[in-house]
């Protein structure tokens, strides 16, 4: 059974046919091109496919397309600047050496987001359990949990969109 | 050394910009024309005899377009004794081989046809262990060897021994010996990315792979002769896309990338076989469990005097490069301190378990668990304190140990003083044992590793070719392959201090068999140092072309000219400072004589092929390192708190400090999960924990406060002074863990990993047997 639905994407409308079976990474992937979610488990256990539906970081593989419907999805496309800058968080990790192998990468920086949208001041304690769910097995985490500290004082200083 | 520009600076990795917007291509977001989805029917049984397979069924599945077993394929054996086969005929060894696979327009109709293949099987006799597969009258997991010759018994014929010295003089010399016997199990790469392939061939039989392997060279090797046992003539071009974690998991070709190709040549389309998590799981290769019995002893100065060490690994039921990790087991067997006596035996058994392959510290980790787990109770014979024991038997430049490595720079006893002087250690030994329920320690371990290339293979160099364009930008086509850990950085970081440039202005082109050139593989911690050694010596040649001809145009004698900034810098008349790029084009568009400043180097380190009676300087460097750890066990639950973590390394010269420390913080945290937590559970040849839900890896939440310490002794063998880092941060985690416990609660732990029942266990025993 396919439907379309019709969703916001990175601040776009988006038409999409999909299957009634199938999970918002799948359309994403397939349907709309955004392949930087990433497949890591397929069960939620990694991360690695993490978007933001209206704002809450969200693992794409179990998340069902159906209920994207009406909803706002930002994917790690959508987060740096229209001129191509990049997000505070997104610098961040480039400058904090917080990227490796990279495919946790885009998930990753979405947790993080999430994470200083709602709390813009998170000890590292904080950092460590929002980004629990994201599995990495490049750099031991130290360089990324860095990376968003160094980002959320960015943020607080220059409020970012 | 004090003028570098570039090397040496925390450079961001060139690729990391890619990454964070989610750009980079891995082999899951490739599409090809016209690609169709491969899926692989594994073993239902753990030792059969396959007596029937009916596809009738499955081809009928609408979108499938071959079903392929190895009954209607031509035979392809890989492995390092060539003792595997890509579609298993007539027999299956254990549970993840490969029976049939399937081609179809969707990924749905492929695993809808896998289900309608019937195979009938007629079990047969299995063993689990080396122990089981060893004794008399065992069933044998191979009738022959590869060349048909028969073989009577389970054991590899692999003549993996060495010895130097007098070991019984060595002994009887001892005033204290320890003897022990370790354990350590299954445990697996976890790269996020899977593993993957596609597959396509043109019109004349040519093949394209799409890979993410760490051996772009060997692998184009492999499946050439893929194609010639399929009597297909065609040539054969290896691509990398991006590569989603390494950690020695793609050393080796796996069955699965044969079964692309077979598929994609029976339907002359592109096919695509990519792992889901569970495959990856069960189908790729771990780190391979060993037994280890060792002992060692002491003088009354605490010098050593002897070690000896016996192992029997569990190879699974193939061979692939997990056989061969005695060879580099020995390096800290033999040479790992000063001990004049010493001897290195190590048996490799198929069992009908899965096989295994190179890890991250290949053998390193699991011998270094026996070394200096082991080391620590000689200490305790001796009346030692661990620290001082270690101290005086450290390695030193200059000496040749007794398998005959040449070490041109050691910081062994640095990395150890530094270690003990940031745990305080003197005072955290003096420390009484804790009586309450929680119990802290402190324990220390050290680590050999090569640094400058390994020569286990005919050949362990690399290619690097150079062009400089008008624009004075360059171009480096390197044989070596990024897999995340920085290569690609580094080798812009070295080509950009050799010529004057920004790294910017270095365009580096890797993983495409067409245009770059050969190279072993990003194997032994190796790539830094022989790719970086490549690259070097071909920044150098382009550097003296162009020198060589800014000689001539701007009249200055070739001793005052250098080039920096971008420019040819005259350092006796700033006057004559000429930017690169007009240089260039003057070369290029001369009115005579037109040049283009090219150069090729291929760079092989002058060591000695590890083989025979396994003597011989086979890396051109080697590194130490020491990690020091402070933990707390409670004592009611078993769990191990790490609270500080000392690393401390000798990397001759940190090219760049912050990927460096990626290095060290990444491998840490993937040692103490091989130390805490990480364990392929097997029961009888399945695995009983195929996902991150039951595997334990350590999160976000878990990460532990590792501090690096780089010890910079500038190895006069490696580009600008460095030696490899990649491996060595996971090699001594388990015994620095494993000897904070015994300080905190009095335990040994003799077996990875030491979860929190293990070590419950241990003291409930401790406590049975003080009553």
């Amino acid at each position: 059974m396919e439907q379309i639905l019709h969703f916001t994407v990175n601040g776009e409308a988006a038409s999409v046919r999909a299957r009634a079976d199938w999970s918002l990474l799948r359309v994403l992937r397939e349907g709309l091109g955004l392949t930087g979610a990433k497949e890591g488990c397929g069960a939620g256990e990694c991360g690695a496919c993490t978007v933001l539906v209206d704002g809450a970081a969200v693992n794409s593989c179990l998340f069902p397309a159906l209920e994207v419907a009406g909803r706002r999805v930002v994917t790690i496309e959508g987060l740096a600047a229209p001129d191509g800058r990049l997000h505070p968080i997104q610098q961040a990790f480039v400058d904090h050496g917080a990227v490796q192998c990279g495919y946790c990468t885009p998930g990753m920086v979405l947790s993080a987001k999430a994470l200083l949208d709602r709390s813009p001041e998170p000890d590292a304690g904080a950092i460590q359990t929002a980004l629990a769910g994201n599995i990495c097995r490049c750099t031991g985490y130290t360089q990324i949990i860095g990376a968003v500290q160094a980002a959320a004082k960015t943020l607080r200083e220059v409020p970012h969109g | 050394m004090a003028d570098l520009c570039t090397v040496g600076k925390a450079i961001p990795k060139a690729d990391a910009s890619e990454k964070v917007v989610g750009r980079t291509v891995y082999i899951h977001d490739l599409v090809v024309p016209g690609m169709l989805h491969g899926r692989i029917l594994y073993s239902e049984r753990v030792n059969a005899r396959i007596v029937a397979i009916d596809v009738s069924e499955a081809e009928r599945v609408p979108g499938v377009k071959a079903v392929l077993t190895g009954d209607n394929t031509p035979e392809i054996r890989f492995g390092f004794l060539k003792d595997n086969t890509a579609l298993k005929k007539g027999r299956v060894r254990q549970y993840r081989d490969e029976v049939a696979a399937v081609a179809a327009t969707t990924p749905e109709a492929a695993a809808e046809a896998l289900g309608k293949i019937r195979v009938t099987y007629e079990d047969l006799p299995a063993v689990f262990s080396p122990a089981e597969a060893l004794a008399e009258g065992a069933p044998r997991l191979h009738e022959t060897d590869a060349k048909g010759k028969p073989v009577k018994d389970n054991r590899l014929r692999l003549p993996w021994k060495v010895e130097a010295g007098d070991l019984a003089a060595g002994e009887a010399a001892s005033a204290f010996v320890a003897e022990g016997e370790y354990d350590t199990g299954w445990v697996t790469h976890c790269c996020l990315g899977t593993s993957g392939v596609i597959a396509s061939f043109d019109t004349k039989d040519n093949l394209t792979v799409h890979s993410n392997t760490q051996i772009p060279s060997l692998a184009k090797n492999d499946f050439l002769e893929a194609l010639k046992a399929m009597g297909v003539k065609g040539r054969v071009r290896v691509v990398n896309a991006a590569v989603g974690g390494g950690f020695g998991s793609k050393l080796d070709t796996y069955a699965y990338e044969y079964i692309a190709i077979l598929l994609a040549h029976r339907t002359r389309r592109p096919v695509k076989i990519v792992f889901q998590r569970e495959e990856e799981f069960v189908a790729t290769s771990p780190r391979q469990p060993t037994r280890i019995r060792i002992r060692q002893g002491c003088d009354r100065e605490g010098r050593l005097t002897f070690r000896d060490i016996s192992m029997v690994l569990d190879n699974g039921a193939y061979t692939s490069w997990g056989a061969t990790t005695p060879t580099v087991m020995m390096m800290p067997s033999t040479s790992l301190y000063r001990v004049p006596n010493v001897r290195f035996h190590a048996t490799c058994v198929y069992t009908n378990n899965t096989y295994a392959q190179a890890m991250r510290g290949y053998g390193t980790p699991q011998v270094t668990f026996a070394i200096e787990s082991n080391l620590d109770e000689l200490a305790e014979k001796a009346g030692l304190d661990p620290y001082e024991l270690r101290l005086r038997n450290a390695n030193q430049a200059g000496e040749v140990t007794p398998q005959g490595f040449r070490p041109k720079t050691c910081g062994h006893r640095e990395c150890l003083e530094e270690v003990a002087r940031r745990l305080n250690w003197a005072a955290a030994k003096a420390r009484p044992r804790s009586t309450g329920r929680k119990a802290r320690g402190v324990g220390l371990a050290c680590l050999m590793h090569v640094g400058g290339g390994a020569k286990i293979y005919k050949s362990d160099g690399c290619g690097t070719v150079i062009k400089m364009d008008d624009q004075g930008r360059v171009d480096v086509f390197s044989g070596s392959m990024d897999i995340g850990q920085g290569l690609d950085t580094v080798l812009r970081q070295v080509v950009a201090e050799t010529l004057g440039l920004s790294t910017e202005h270095v365009n580096l082109v890797i993983g495409d068999t067409d245009v770059c050139p050969w190279d072993v593989g990003v194997h032994a911690s190796r790539s830094t140092f022989v790719a970086g050694n490549s690259a070097l010596a071909a920044a150098r040649t382009v550097r003296d072309q162009i020198l060589a001809f800014a000689e001539e145009v701007l009249e200055a004698p070739r001793e005052i000219l250098s080039l920096a900034g971008g420019q040819v810098v005259c350092r006796e008349d700033p006057s004559k400072n000429t930017p690169l790029e007009k240089l260039l084009r003057k070369a290029h568009y001369a009115a005579s004589g037109n040049t283009m400043f090219m150069a090729a180097e291929f760079f092989e380190p002058q060591t000695n092929l590890l083989a025979g009676d396994f003597k011989g300087d086979f890396s051109a460097s080697y590194v130490w390192g020491c990690h020091g750890v402070e933990v707390e066990v409670d004592t009611e639950t078993g769990h191990v708190e790490i609270l500080k973590y000392i690393a401390a390394h000798d990397v001759g010269k940190a090219i760049n400090p912050m990927l460096l420390k990626g290095q060290i913080y990444g491998a840490g945290l993937m040692g103490v999960g091989y130390a805490l937590t990480e364990e392929m559970i097997y029961q009888e040849g399945r695995l009983k924990n195929p996902n991150f839900r039951d595997y334990k890896i350590l999160t976000a939440a878990d990460a532990i406060p590792v501090e690096p310490v780089l010890v910079e002794t500038d190895d006069p063998a490696g580009p600008f002074g460095a030696k490899g880092i990649g491996e060595p941060g996971l090699v001594p985690t388990a015994p620095a863990i494993a000897n904070a416990i015994y300080d905190a609660v009095g335990v040994r732990l003799s077996a990875l990993p030491m979860k929190p029942e293990a070590v419950l266990e241990a003291i409930l025993a401790r406590k049975t047997g003080e009553r």
